[in-house]
């Protein structure tokens, strides 16, 4: 990375975000008339992260991890999580999911790894909105800034949630508030992976580093910097083509969907309440 | 000859109130809930009962603080006028003590204002209606309300002469000129503001607020009272750090970051006089070259 853009700031208060994203949970989940969560635990940096702040936020008590191992999850995946755990004494659940999975691509043997991928992510997601019936918790998301942006993650998989603490915070600061929350070394230092294959890394898949990709973000969607700009400023244009082209065609994942409007009053267009409506 | 006339006009326009040496002021950092403003009131009355209890004279509550902020189409629903129960039962319960508070206004035309009021001896003294609506970013409030087209000061038994704001009216420096020009003693800033920036150890915007704050103080030598609310409303996080600001510019009080709280903060008068001898800008203020010169603008800009 040029030294220009290493430059970029990034940087946030641990503390100040630990202290604001707890209140955010509590507030957040005892108003809706909950007192517990449910989350999928990977033992990578996101998940870990959100069990951190929910135990510290509401109890270990109040906290259900899900495990969800497919057969080809990794060893490290099994392991980190297990770390955490541990290390938090919250209470955990070990669902695999590699029988339904299989039982359904059995009628489509030539599904691509996408779709594997996919279907991993919806299936994780309905064993976690049942638990969430079975256990009266909200699910938590784990989905970070960079991912929502580019748009690396699965509609309705792992992107559904009821309530994510981390939906604004790049790849990058969560590092920085993994060290704050007092996350074991082994996990803040691994590279970030979906595990949705063997061997498979985020940034390998990505092609660019969330480090760099991070600032990007920064200059581009917080600061409004033009693409002219961040090319001058250093930027790889193939780089800054490719991330203007991922946020753009992204887009719908991270919106409602789209309702053919009829009515003077039309759900998320002109009927506008907040959801924290009557709480 | 005309212009004469005017600045004589001006000249006698300092008025002489009788006003007490020091005050005390609670700065109510209140969590409102969405919508439910019998909760709210009951915050009010709560929050009023204690600062009674700890002698005040006046009581600020943030922006909107019978509503909550984040209305959007609630906003016809949790409407009121002036005159309704709720601020009755506030004016009410404060007695003596003067209060600020905030609500949604629906006038006599069915238009809705974000407004801040000033009672005083269980009489309203002035109500505020919000001028500048922030309608970028997160803010969206020019879809919902009618802006306010008055920024005037009014007197005051205790306090001599005072100046009310809502939130974004703050960040607007014609509106801290008018304030100049009235020769404020307190300058009162209701506020909604959530938190946004998180970097080096401190909340962006709430560095923005002390910032402004303490220069206004300075600038106007009066002291200046910004009261925000804390809480979350759909993921927005309110951060309260509300202040109390000397004539000097430097801060006297301020709640903590976060946490709800009442600080009720002894200011006194005597310090006004100090900082008009050191500094006496509005004294100073040339007016008329001011006025002449907003009106050359607005002929080049609208008239040719």
């Amino acid at each position: 990375m040029k030294p220009e853009i290493e430059a970029v700031d990034l940087s946030i208060d641990g503390e100040l975000v630990t202290n604001i994203l707890c209140r955010f949970l509590q507030n957040e989940i005892h108003r809706a008339g909950f007192q517990k969560v449910v989350l999928g635990l990977s033992g990578g940096i996101d998940s870990s992260v959100v069990t951190y702040l929910a135990v510290r936020a509401l109890g270990a008590e109040n906290v259900l991890t899900v495990t969800m191992p497919y057969k080809t999850s990794s060893e490290a995946t099994r392991v980190d999580s297990q770390t955490i755990v541990e290390a938090l004494s919250v209470p955990t659940l070990d669902v695999p999911i590699t029988e339904q999975v299989d039982a359904y691509f059995a009628r489509f043997p030539d599904a691509t790894r996408l779709r594997l991928a996919n279907k991993c992510a919806r299936e994780r997601m309905t064993i976690l909105y049942d638990q969430s019936a079975a256990s009266e918790g909200l699910v938590l998301g784990t989905s970070n800034k960079s991912e929502l942006l580019l748009g690396y993650g699965t509609q309705f998989g792992d992107m559904a949630s009821a309530i994510n603490p981390i939906g604004d915070l790049y790849k990058t600061q969560l590092y920085q508030l993994a060290e704050t929350l007092g996350i074991p070394e082994s996990i803040r230092s691994k590279k970030p992976t979906g595990d949705l294959w063997v061997g498979q890394t985020d940034e390998e898949e990505l092609g660019f580093s969330y480090a760099e990709v991070d600032r990007l973000l920064l200059l581009m969607v917080d600061r409004r910097w033009r693409r002219p700009e961040l090319i001058e400023f250093g930027f790889d244009e193939s780089l800054v083509d490719r991330a203007i082209a991922l946020v753009r065609r992204n887009h719908y994942k991270r919106r409602m969907p789209v309702i053919a409007k009829l009515s003077f009053r039309t759900m998320d267009r002109d009927f506008r309440y907040a959801r924290d409506w009557g709480t | 000859m005309k212009e004469q006339a005017e600045t004589a006009a001006l000249k006698n326009d300092e008025t002489d109130h009788v006003a007490s040496r020091t005050l005390r002021i609670a700065l109510a950092q209140i969590d409102p809930r969405l919508g439910d403003i019998e909760h709210n009131l009951e915050l009010h009355l709560d929050q009023i009962e204690k600062a009674k209890g700890q002698q005040a004279d006046l009581i600020v509550f943030p922006e909107l603080s019978l509503t909550g902020y984040f209305l959007r189409d609630m906003v016809p629903d949790v409407a009121m006028e002036v005159e309704s129960v709720a601020i009755k039962a506030i004016l009410e319960a404060a007695g003596p003590m003067s209060v600020v508070g905030g609500f949604v206004e629906e006038s006599a035309r069915h238009r809705f204002y974000n407004v801040a009021f000033f009672a005083e001896a269980g009489q309203m003294a002035h109500v505020h209606r919000k001028v500048y609506l922030p309608t970028y970013g997160l803010f969206d409030e020019q879809r919902y309300f009618a802006a306010g087209n008055q920024i005037r000061a009014f007197d005051t038994q205790r306090f001599g002469r005072v100046g009310l704001l809502i939130c974004e009216d703050f960040w607007h420096l014609s509106a801290l000129a008018i304030m100049q020009a009235e020769e404020v003693d307190l300058l009162i800033c209701a506020a909604n503001s959530p938190a946004r920036g998180v970097g080096k150890g401190k909340i962006q915007t709430a560095e923005t607020y002390r910032n402004l704050a303490e220069t206004y103080a300075q600038l106007l030598g009066a002291v200046v009272v910004v009261v925000n609310r804390v809480g979350f409303e759909d993921g927005l996080c309110f951060w309260g750090n509300s202040r109390l600001v000397g004539p000097e510019g430097t801060t006297i009080a301020e709640g903590p970051l976060l946490d709800e709280s009442l600080e009720v903060v002894e200011v006194d008068r005597v310090a006004l006089r100090r900082q008009r001898l050191i500094a006496p800008l509005a004294r100073d203020e040339r007016l008329l070259l001011t006025i002449e010169e907003l009106k050359r603008i607005k002929r080049q800009r609208y008239e040719t």
